[in-house]
């Protein structure tokens, strides 16, 4: 039992420095672009990434209370995605 | 408690898989040099890497906890819109000529993506007398 919870705590903890690594990766892409195609691409993957950390935290816890804050992220990530691909093809968001 | 152990491992397995995808999906964001080659690394953040994460957290909530359908949720909320969110971003990096032109249409017309915002259009009116 000791040998694989502490498994599971390395686990955690390299899945949370890996995760924030790739958060601050694709910070760097957003910050140099070079193309409005490639920023909304990276911050929809820092919108999955911030997924990604809440719910390695929620099982670092041992608590639930953080999943319906990751789901309203979901859909606000996805919403806002396509809201500014759709400002960019458009020139507007609701015609 | 063989039981426990192995759920254990499971969720050790998931982390690892979930991390090591995470970590390839934005090397490749990184690293790639074409704007629709940049499209396909994130995709494996998306399904894999969060895929496997939640997964971990599925199986520690259902041995250790009282079981949790958030996460089925956001799993299926996330796979369901990641393609079109990348279609929408392709279409992007097509309307502002970030990558090779598509083949011409047999008949002649415009891609519709190719068209000019409406706003544009409104523009190109009031400037260009009509006679």
């Amino acid at each position: 039992m000791s040998a694989a919870t502490d498994l599971m705590n390395y686990a955690l903890t390299g899945a949370f420095i890996v995760v924030g690594l790739c958060q601050l990766m694709a910070m760097v892409r957003v910050v140099i672009g070079p193309g409005t195609g490639d920023r909304i691409l990276a911050l929809d993957t820092m919108v999955v990434n911030a997924i990604g950390l809440i719910v390695l935290m929620g099982l670092a816890q041992g608590t639930r209370i953080y999943f319906e804050a990751s789901l309203i992220i979901a859909m606000l990530g996805f919403v806002s995605t396509v809201a500014y691909a759709r400002f960019v093809l458009r020139g507007d968001i609701i015609e | 408690m063989t039981y426990e152990i192995i759920a254990l491992y499971a969720v050790s397995f998931c982390l690892i898989v979930g991390a090591i995808f995470t970590l390839v999906g934005a090397i490749g964001l990184l690293k790639f040099n074409d704007s629709m080659t940049r499209l396909h690394a994130p995709t494996k953040v998306g399904t894999v890497g969060v895929g496997a994460l939640l997964l971990a957290s599925i199986i520690y909530n259902g041995v250790f906890g009282e079981g949790a359908i958030q996460e089925l949720l956001i799993m299926g909320f996330l796979f369901v819109t990641a393609p079109i969110s990348a279609n929408f971003i392709a279409k992007v990096n097509m309307h502002r000529r970030a990558c090779d032109a598509p083949p011409a249409l047999p008949t002649g017309e415009e891609w519709a993506t190719f068209d000019l915002p409406a706003t544009d259009n409104a523009l190109l009116e009031d400037t260009i007398p009509s006679n």
